[in-house]
């Protein structure tokens, strides 16, 4: 890397000559080390789905979960250091109470996302902290229909049609694209159902996996939409396992045509 | 039952129709005037009624909420579901009530968001009923009380029973398997008292009410209420808390009887 030894890359709160904030590059480093986490928005909700990376044969299932529930309505799957991700979550919904305090209603999603964001950004301005380690995805429902958001280091962020972020996210997006492009050419924008999604997601993550030839990795899935009461929770086990299943089986005949 | 808010400048208020509270003038403030208290209700509901039966619990309350005697607002619900096990039927203050709601609200929605990440247990009827007993004892040590007397009804997933309690202003806490807040404990409770006794007996270890007798006994003190407590409207609603849920009927009224009003003298229009 250019950046070591040119002294530009200790702080934050010092341009490199060509204008580059080489810490934050390195954050994003961080979150390339990360199993992968995907978005997809529908037309009827949002699923976010996680690749949960096992460093111990002793874990308790489902434990360490690394998308959290920022309100009701919206979820955060985050790409990343753990702990910061914990942080920002607690962010997050202090953020989202905060405006129910202030508001008496639900924040929308691009109003978390955006304070959100300003919240990552101050920790690209200051030489006393780093950045966060983290790519987040904030996906939910609210009044104006299915929103998705991605959250960067820098603090930047954009909406989605569907994103991946994380170890192999580039043939996660390559996935997404096509999924994303068949809805196009049908004219049907965000023309999946989110119970369509979800065996995408799972086979997308499952492939992403094969790819990368990681250790023991557990599927986690949540979504919102009209069958989870508009509200952000777990994909139900059963349609969890028959997609994980189905992701499974893909998987095999895209090995018996190689 | 709740204090009848009264102008400072009178010392008695013989008809019950002065609702609006009056400042006090020419104390000394700080520059953001006086740190404010509660220290009378404004806009009050009336009794609330709490009988446990065979499946669970019902709580019932009508759907008033007066302004000092005016019968002022007569649409309000007065039971408030939290989470899927848990119901609140408030008397007292209503805007203290609404405040209510929002911070308990506020609280399941934090702990729904972080069951999510570590599946730890919801808040049962009894772990809300503590909080509130708390709360209510912590307001009225400060001289500044929640204006309200609750009943908690629900249903307990854990040891599988139902629960109710009563916790007010005063920070007094009890439970029974029969339970009425204001005038209702002076005119319904002895009839939830005597039904229930009637299956359960004295000691509550006989058989308890089923659904539809609780319903009857609860409609019936409705009416009892509806007739001898002014502060009361012929509408209101009964909540069912059970291993199933919450859920809580549409209002309703009762059957009432006024022929006996024509021979009475000395109200209405009669001259003689």
């Amino acid at each position: 890397m250019t950046s070591i030894g040119t002294g530009y890359d200790l702080s934050v709160s010092t341009y490199s000559p060509d204008g580059r904030l080489f810490q934050v590059e390195y954050a994003h480093k961080a979150v390339e080390a990360a199993g992968v986490a995907i978005g997809l928005r529908c037309k009827d909700g949002v699923i976010l789905g996680v690749e949960r990376l096992l460093h111990s044969k002793l874990l308790v299932k489902g434990a360490n979960r690394r998308i959290a529930s920022l309100d009701e309505h919206i979820g955060l799957a985050s790409a990343g250091l753990l702990a910061d991700g914990k942080h920002l979550a607690r962010r997050g919904r202090e953020e989202a109470s905060s405006f129910r305090e202030n508001y008496n209603s639900p924040v929308t999603v691009q109003i978390l996302s955006d304070r959100i964001s300003a919240y990552l950004q101050a920790y690209t301005c200051y030489g006393s902290v780093r950045p966060f380690g983290l790519s987040s995805i904030v996906g939910g429902v609210d009044k104006t229909g299915p929103k998705l958001f991605c959250i960067e280091p820098s603090g930047v962020y954009y909406g989605y049609r569907a994103v991946a972020v994380g170890k192999g996210k580039a043939l996660a997006k390559t996935e997404l694209e096509k999924i994303v492009n068949k809805n196009l050419e049908s004219g049907t924008e965000g023309g999946l159902t989110v119970r369509e999604a979800i065996d995408e997601v799972a086979r997308i993550i499952y492939l992403v996996h094969d790819d990368n030839k990681d250790k023991d990795f557990e599927l986690e899935m949540t979504w919102i939409c009209e069958e989870s009461g508009n509200k952000h929770a777990l994909v139900p086990e059963d349609l969890l396992k028959s997609a994980e299943e189905k992701a499974k089986a893909a998987l095999e005949e895209g090995m018996e045509e190689d | 039952m709740w204090k009848q808010p009264a102008p400072a400048n009178s010392s008695f208020n013989d008809y019950n129709t002065f609702p609006l509270p009056q400042t006090q003038r020419g104390q000394s403030s700080h520059a953001h005037g006086p740190v404010g208290h509660t220290q009378q209700p404004l806009v009050t509901g009336t009794s609330v009624l709490g009988l446990k039966f065979d499946k669970g619990v019902m709580i019932a309350a009508d759907n008033l909420a007066s302004y000092g005697s005016l019968a002022r607002f007569r649409d309000i619900q007065r039971l408030h579901p939290l989470g899927k096990h848990t119901l609140l039927g408030v008397a007292g203050d209503m805007s203290d009530f609404q405040w209510l709601k929002k911070e308990l609200d506020a609280l399941l929605r934090e702990e729904d968001a972080l069951a999510l990440s570590d599946s730890h247990p919801s808040l049962s009827p009894k772990n809300i009923y503590e909080l509130l007993s708390n709360l209510f004892y912590a307001r009225r040590s400060k001289m500044n009380p929640v204006w309200n007397a609750v009943l908690v009804g629900g249903w307990d997933k854990v040891k599988e029973e139902s629960f109710l309690a009563y916790v007010d202003l005063l920070g007094t806490t009890y439970t029974a398997p029969t339970l009425a807040t204001g005038f209702g404990a002076h005119l319904a409770q002895p009839l939830l008292r005597e039904a229930f006794e009637a299956k359960a007996g004295i000691n509550g270890d006989g058989p308890l009410l089923t659904q539809e007798e609780a319903e009857k006994v609860l409609d019936d003190s409705m009416k009892v209420l509806f007739y001898r407590d002014a502060r009361s409207i012929n509408k209101y609603q009964i909540a069912t808390i059970t291993a199933e849920g919450v859920s809580i009927s549409d209002s309703k009224s009762s059957d009432t009887y006024w022929k006996f009003a024509e021979g009475l003298r000395g109200y209405g229009a009669q001259t003689q």
